[in-house]
């Protein structure tokens, strides 16, 4: 387990990895990609139990990316932990290859449920931690959303479920970058206050700042200790964040870019994570 | 193997409680079996399920999309899930999560699909699924049947429990006319061939099995052999049986509770332009919704009455 420090090393690095992965292929979803990094140093480098050399090891924690599209993120996070070696992050969207845009169980060892479809993630999610609490499994299962993703009825018919069912072992995160693919969320369909919803529906709910890997696993381990009810935890985010030319752009749902600008924003974050290694007591 | 009864009568048990029995038996067996239901356990008979199993049966409330994920996972930690809705929206309804959480996803999930077509009587045309196995037929590797009886439901029902992939069953819920003897057993992707005639062949499924049957018999007064196929799994399709009963007697009927567009005809026809073209009729459903009537009004008001596939076998044989 890592302190907080190390995870915030973790996060940038995860955040070089998943742009060079993207570089690979020249275009992708880089902005709900770099959102989500400090959550996945948490999960994969704190929270989770796993083995990276048995994937499928029954009575291991799962994370449901049910935002599938923020697959090279977690393709990044897998390789680094040991899923499977980093060469084969150049496989992104090749024909054939085992890491396509959208998050396949059958495809990359560690992912642990295939999305893409949006909503559809709550659900399966919720069906893992039903399973694994009627096999008397202690694993816990997290889930990640997308605030756009929120639009999809779907999602509400399983925070309402998950709650009538006290489904305590279920940890789901709102990447509340406050995008979606055609503008800002509050203009395509406004999701509002998430986590009043969520707590309307009786979830614990938290908010933290999803940039932050100590208030991350704070969160985290607070929500574990819940017992009867499912958390929720709204990750306060900016998509993009970290990378110099897609933080703040409208549209950086999906973008395309070159070699230079990947260049550019690597080159930035690794003055980041020079000061975050410095600030773990790592050296340089 | 499968023995056909003398005579069709009205079945002794209801379809949903041949259902319920052998869900709870597979339970008592020990196997894996998990139930979900979406606000219909008292139509899907499974209150007895639920009651003697209440860990391993999951009221889902009315939310078929969020059912269909839940019994994909379920099935990801080991879990054998069978679902069940009305059809309309076991199918059509949850079309791209069967797709995605289930098919795609390589999971292993059942999804029962209740009050198949003219079935649904009085809930009418909201709830009359004539586009159920039409719906969900393109979905990849998908497999769709039409239990005919009570006796074949507790065959197949058991057989999915060993099996491992994404099924659908289209069931009825009710008394449908029994077809077979107790005990036998049936092979999903294998018609059933009931009636031996060379003249023409009735490729059928669900209670339009029974209308076949009748029809042959009384053709059968008149010298006119009538060969009668149950065809209760509609993907795969058993395309051998199809082109042999082709081939030995060179026109085909099919006869389904189901839109023609999509649905049995589609399949046998598909099959049959491979193997070697013989004139075909559809009975069935002529791409209209459904409405409120009884069973026998609605049977009258679609033509899935055995005096239309009499009329079918008659314009086939014509066309030979």
């Amino acid at each position: 387990m890592k302190t907080a420090g190390q995870l915030q090393v973790m996060a940038e690095e995860i955040r070089i990895a998943t742009l060079r992965t993207l570089e690979y292929f020249g275009a992708g979803h880089i902005g709900g990609a770099m959102s989500i990094v400090e959550t996945l140093a948490v999960l994969y480098g704190s929270v989770m139990r796993y083995d990276a050399s048995n994937p499928g090891w029954d009575t291991r924690d799962r994370l449901v990316m049910s935002k599938g599209h923020a697959g090279p993120a977690l393709y990044a996070t897998l390789s680094m932990c040991g899923f499977f070696p980093a060469e084969m992050l150049a496989e992104l969207n090749m024909p054939g290859g085992r890491l396509p845009s959208h998050c396949d169980m059958n495809k990359t060892p560690g992912v642990d449920m295939t999305t893409g479809s949006l909503g559809q993630g709550m659900s399966t999610a919720i069906g893992l931690a039903l399973g694994c609490r009627m096999n008397g499994w202690d694993s816990n299962t997290y889930l990640l959303l997308g605030d756009g993703e929120c639009n999809e009825g779907q999602v509400w018919e399983g925070v309402m479920f998950a709650r009538h069912h006290k489904l305590d072992n279920l940890v789901t995160f709102v990447d509340r970058n406050m995008q979606q693919l055609d503008g800002f969320v509050r203009d395509v369909l406004d999701t509002g206050d998430m986590a009043a919803k969520f707590t309307a529906f009786g979830w614990h709910t938290q908010e933290v700042n999803g940039h932050d890997t100590r208030a991350i696993d704070a969160a985290v381990r607070n929500a574990l200790a819940q017992k009867g009810v499912p958390s929720a935890i709204i990750l306060h985010t900016v998509k993009g964040y970290g990378c110099n030319f897609a933080e703040g752009v409208e549209s950086n749902h999906n973008m395309s870019f070159t070699k230079e600008q990947i260049d550019g924003a690597v080159a930035d974050v690794r003055v980041r994570l020079a000061a975050a290694k410095a600030a773990a007591g790592e050296g340089v | 193997m499968y023995t056909t009864l003398d005579v069709c009568e009205t079945s002794s048990v209801m379809m949903r409680q041949a259902y319920c029995e052998t869900l709870c038996a597979l339970a008592r067996e020990g196997r894996d079996v998990v139930a979900l239901d979406a606000d219909l356990i008292s139509s899907s008979g499974m209150r007895p399920f639920f009651k003697e199993f209440p860990d391993r049966a999951v009221q889902c409330g009315v939310a078929e999309a969020n059912m269909i994920g839940i019994a994909a996972g379920l099935s990801a930690v080991g879990k054998i899930p069978f679902a069940h809705s009305f059809g309309c929206f076991a199918s059509r309804r949850v079309c791209d999560q069967i797709m995605i959480s289930a098919a795609y996803a390589c999971l292993n999930v059942r999804i029962v699909g209740s009050d198949p077509g003219i079935t649904a009587t009085y809930n009418g045309g909201t709830h009359m699924p004539f586009e159920d196995m039409g719906v969900l037929r393109s979905i990849p590797g998908i497999t769709l049947i039409e239990p005919t009886d009570p006796v074949m439901t507790r065959d197949v029902v058991r057989k999915l429990a060993s099996a491992y992939g994404v099924y659908y069953i289209r069931l009825a819920r009710k008394n449908v006319k029994a077809v077979y003897a107790d005990g036998s057993t049936f092979e999903i992707g294998r018609g059933a061939l009931l009636r031996p005639g060379r003249d023409v062949a009735v490729i059928a499924s669900g209670i339009m099995v029974s209308e076949a049957l009748k029809a042959a018999d009384i053709l059968s007064a008149e010298g006119v052999g009538v060969r009668v196929v149950d065809m209760f799994t509609w993907k795969p399709v058993d395309g051998e049986l199809i082109a042999e009963c082709a081939a030995e007697t060179g026109a085909i009927v099919t006869a389904e509770n189901h839109n023609i567009y999509g649905g049995l005809g589609s399949a046998v026809a598909e099959a049959l332009v491979k193997s070697g073209p013989v004139p075909v009729e559809m009975v069935g459903v002529r791409d209209r919704f459904g409405q409120v009537g009884t069973e026998d009004y609605l049977r009258e008001e679609y033509g899935l009455t055995a005096r239309d596939i009499i009329g079918a076998i008659r314009r086939a044989i014509a066309r030979k």
